[in-house]
């Protein structure tokens, strides 16, 4: 049966779920003018309930365990449950202010891992204190800025950013105080050449590009692309969405790239949480190591020790020093890879996609031909005659219990279709994600009602999604005031 | 072989042959080859007894202690019942809700906590978490400045300097003008507000229980504020909501802070979870995501992610935060901690932490060497002057397995002999009683 109670509609006047020691202090006050006058509708239920209460809300979720996850731009791979079990060690539950000799095995992963992760992208030394993706790009733009203030360059003000880009790179430019400016792409969504060429000049900042870029198209063109921008003067920033199919094979700081963030939870496998915690560390080539965010962690002999005292950084962008339990756990996976596998997941991903792409290229119109790398893009079905949108196959799929691909992203391609399936899958599940894609392509031949209607087995239909956004109904008490 | 890669040879080859390339490498011919193959100087790869064996090496080398200090970090007690929840796959490794029939789960917590926080908080909406209570106090600035049409804000000085150094990095680049508002006597000092607002500015951020511990008095601010148009923001500790007065009973215009005092671990300063609360009238200024209500096409109670056109994904270069992926398993968390410790519960453990806090302070004050800085009323923070020798103070402590006070010349060389001491409910009288004694004995 359908489960849709809220824990506010099951909560029962003093029940109580928790314990706590009896107190052996004698009660001290507040004066009456600073209490809160209004009770706190909190709810009241045993252990037991709110067990059963969220093991049965966890059942209206996907997750990477129950099925095949290709959620393009995502990099949904296994998150092994060894990762879990030694981030949750109690000898890493530390106070922050913990004195560094005391802390020196958390201190130790820290460093180890922003070595590794130098070692991993080329990049000479990074900051694990970006909180997510778009933490990191804000931080590594906020870097890019203080560089060019420093030469006293500062009308340099301009990020280049391709029309295919995630929608984050435009969004963080403008929280760092730059302008993001659009570089036409070329079919492929690689850079316009001939257009950046037009675009460089001396109020250029840096560009902005994820390589693979969001087609899955490596730009071949890179180290000219690097020359060309270094030479008018500005940076290159690395998007690190898209570093999974390059790992351990090649190497953005080799490409040219000054700085670069790399999300934890998709590379590295620290769980996404639907939705964070994750961890966005950057990284940035010699010259630019005095503008990282403070704190920083340092090395010195064989002990480490925590910096928050340079001037010239860009501040502080954190309260204490990042998602330590998240790192934890990237430098576990980081350790089970190690040197033997790195590589293999990059060759892996990129095998996994391609295999997808030549096994589909018949029902769905491909965006681009050729080889790409950890993903793709689907233009929407070929046969568009029965008016069958990539909603409608997305919804679709969920009958077949396969998580659907991220659609209309890139925005380049109007009926987008967007494909990763990670290292992490085997050929017999890419075997049955074809069938049920081709499947889906029948049906919408033969049936395109069918499909418009879908999903029908899943715990609730489509969504009216405007109402909810004419009328927010956003918490408990709206409910009870309808 | 590798347990997390599938493939056989037999897989990659019938894959490579529906490619239609020979080999694997293949695939990456266009990336130039004075890229490819460089050698890494990488650990080997650690198998899972390996593993353990490194991580039970490195923890060794931490040493546990029990702390006597909270600013901005606070060691309550987590309820067994928290990791075994949050770590259910279904939880754990989902992405953000996207496929809303598919991540009912995610979005009905994310409902739940939103509702929550406008309970402790008496505001009308929340957003579904942000990074930590500091970032979240900056896109409240950011939510302030592009509301009002104004470049410069007041900050008071009492607010926690962590808080007000990513304030200051967040306003420096884009150009915002951060002003302080005085302290006087430990609290924000009202006449300065008054002497130093201007319709020049987008509003003022506060903080209670504030830096010092010390719960400050915001009655008057909105009146003050009325005459300038300016917005009310004001950041604090959500757990001492469970008994303070809220933004709500200020007439705030949001509410932002750090809910890592809801029971979740120090863990050396993250992941925490900010939360950021505002009015029906300033709904669609609020960053991040928003889940709402609605009904599936059979009529069903659904939830969905709502409001979405505020969100940096449609507005890219005009959106006002860039903030996508958030602190989501942590928002599940606090929501799982407030059902298990429910209305009593957080009260409970609150109300035991301001009690063992205040029993510290009179027992510290009773030595010789130590005295009130301020004399107000404060929470689970609180700030004690001594005469002795600060570095020998926390050696001492340290030798026997406590982490003392921080010493605010951290932040402020002048202020060296200022200690900042807090206690929560998992701390016991013998705790507190020995603490007492080896600061007598020094």
């Amino acid at each position: 049966m359908y489960y849709d109670k809220l824990i506010f509609e099951i909560s029962n006047k003093n029940r109580v779920g928790y314990s706590l020691p009896k107190s052996e202090f004698k009660n001290y006050t507040l004066p009456s003018e600073m209490l809160r006058n209004k009770e706190a509708l909190l709810p009241e239920v045993s252990e037991l309930e709110a067990v059963r209460h969220y093991t049965n809300v966890s059942f209206k979720n996907f997750g990477v365990e129950k099925g095949f996850y290709p959620l393009g731009s995502c990099t949904m791979k296994y998150n092994p449950k060894i990762n879990q079990d030694l981030s949750n060690m109690l000898e890493f539950n530390m106070h922050p202010y913990s004195p560094a000799e005391t802390t020196q095995g958390l201190l130790e992963i820290y460093y180890e891992t922003q070595r590794i992760l130098s070692e991993l992208s080329g990049l000479d030394t990074f900051t694990l204190n970006p909180y997510a993706g778009a933490h990191g790009e804000l931080a590594g733009l906020m870097i890019m800025g203080a560089y060019h203030m420093k030469r006293n360059d500062s009308k340099r003000t301009k990020v280049i950013v391709p029309d295919s880009a995630h929608g984050t790179n435009p969004a963080s430019a403008t929280v760092a105080g730059l302008t993001a400016v659009e570089v036409k792409s070329n079919y492929d969504g690689t850079v316009n050449i001939a257009a950046l060429k037009e675009m460089l000049n001396d109020e250029i900042a840096g560009i902005m590009l994820t390589n693979p870029n969001t087609l899955g198209i490596f730009e071949k063109d890179i180290l000219e692309i690097a020359k060309l921008v270094h030479d008018a003067g500005g940076l290159l920033y690395y998007d690190g969405a898209n570093l999974n199919p390059l790992l351990g094979l090649a190497r953005p700081g080799d490409m040219g790239f000054d700085i670069m963030h790399i999300n934890l939870h998709k590379t590295f496998s620290t769980p996404h949480g639907g939705g964070g915690p994750g961890s966005g560390p950057v990284g940035v080539k010699d010259y630019l190591v005095e503008f990282l965010p403070k704190p920083v962690i340092k090395k010195q002999g064989n002990k480490y020790y925590i910096e928050d005292t340079n001037e010239s950084c860009i501040g502080q962008i954190s309260h204490f020093y990042g998602n330590i339990g998240v790192v934890l756990k990237a430098y576990s996976y980081l350790l089970t890879l190690g040197k033997e596998n790195f590589h293999k997941v990059g060759q892996y991903s990129v095998l996994n996609a391609n295999y997808i792409k030549e096994s589909l290229k018949n029902d769905y119109l491909l965006a681009i031909d050729g080889i790409c790398k950890h993903e793709f893009v689907f233009d929407g079905l070929i046969d568009k005659s029965q008016n069958v949108t990539t909603l409608d196959v997305a919804k679709r799929l969920l009958d077949y219990d396969v998580h659907p691909p991220t659609v209309y992203f890139p925005l380049v391609v109007h009926e987008a279709l967007m494909i990763e399936p990670t290292e992490t899958e085997s050929k017999a599940t890419l075997d049955s994600f074809i069938d049920v894609m081709r499947i889906v392509a029948e049906e919408a031949r033969t049936n395109p009602e069918l499909v418009k209607g879908a999903p029908y087995n899943t715990v609730v239909k489509r969504l009216d999604e405007a109402t909810a956004a004419r009328n927010p109904i956003v918490k408990y008490r709206d409910l009870l005031n309808q | 072989m590798f347990k997390y890669l599938p493939h056989t040879t037999d897989d990659i080859q019938k894959m490579l042959e529906v490619i239609g390339v020979n080999n694997i490498e293949d695939l990456f011919s266009e990336i130039p080859t004075e890229l490819m193959g460089q050698d890494l100087n990488v650990p080997s790869s650690h198998s899972e007894l390996e593993l353990y064996q490194r991580f039970t090496e490195l923890g060794a080398k931490n040493k546990k202690l029990i702390p006597f200090v909270g600013a901005g970090s606070y060691d309550h007690y987590t309820p067994s019942v928290i990791r075994h929840i949050i770590e259910r796959q279904e939880f754990l490794t989902a992405y953000t809700p996207y496929q809303p029939e598919i991540s009912q789960g995610t979005l009905q917590y994310i409902f739940e906590y939103q509702s929550l926080i406008c309970e402790l908080t008496n505001m009308d909406v929340s957003n579904a978490s942000m990074y930590d209570g500091a970032t979240a106090t900056a896109e409240a600035m950011f939510m302030a400045t592009s509301n009002r049409k104004k470049d410069k804000i007041l900050v008071s000085k009492t607010i926690n300097p962590n808080i007000i150094e990513v304030i200051k990095t967040y306003a420096f680049y884009r150009n915002i003008t951060v002003d302080f508002i005085e302290e006087k006597d430990g609290e924000t000092s009202i006449e300065d507000f008054k002497a130093k607002n201007s319709k020049e500015y987008a509003g003022i951020i506060v903080q209670s229980p504030n830096f010092y511990g010390i719960i400050e008095n915001y009655d008057g601010y909105r009146e003050i504020l009325d005459e300038t148009k300016g917005l009310l923001i004001i950041n604090s500790d959500i757990s001492t909501y469970s008994l303070l007065k809220t933004p709500g009973d200020y007439q705030a215009d949001i509410a932002v802070g750090d809910a890592q005092a809801l029971g979740i671990p120090m863990g050396f300063g993250g992941p925490y979870i900010g939360y950021m609360a505002t009015t029906n009238k300033l709904i669609r200024k609020l960053p991040g995501r928003i889940c709402g209500v609605t009904k599936d096409s059979e009529g069903k109670r659904a939830f969905v992610l709502t409001l979405q056109a505020r969100e940096q994904h449609i507005r890219r270069e005009k959106a006002n935060s860039n903030i996508c992926s958030n602190q989501s398993l942590l928002a599940l968390f606090v929501t799982v901690y407030l059902a298990i410790m429910g209305k009593k519960g957080l009260i409970e453990a609150q109300t035991n932490s301001f009690n063992a806090t205040h029993y510290l302070y009179e027992e510290v004050l009773k030595l010789d060497g130590f005295k009130p800085v301020y004399d107000k009323p404060f929470f689970k923070d609180c700030l004690i002057e001594t005469t002795k020798d600060v570095e020998a103070i926390n050696r001492t402590l340290l030798e026997h397995g406590i982490l003392g006070p921080l010493s605010l010349g951290k932040f402020d060389v002048l202020k060296q002999n200022l200690l900042l001491f807090s206690a929560t409910e998992k701390r016991t009288k013998s705790q507190i009683d020995q603490l007492v004694s080896l600061l007598g004995a020094l």
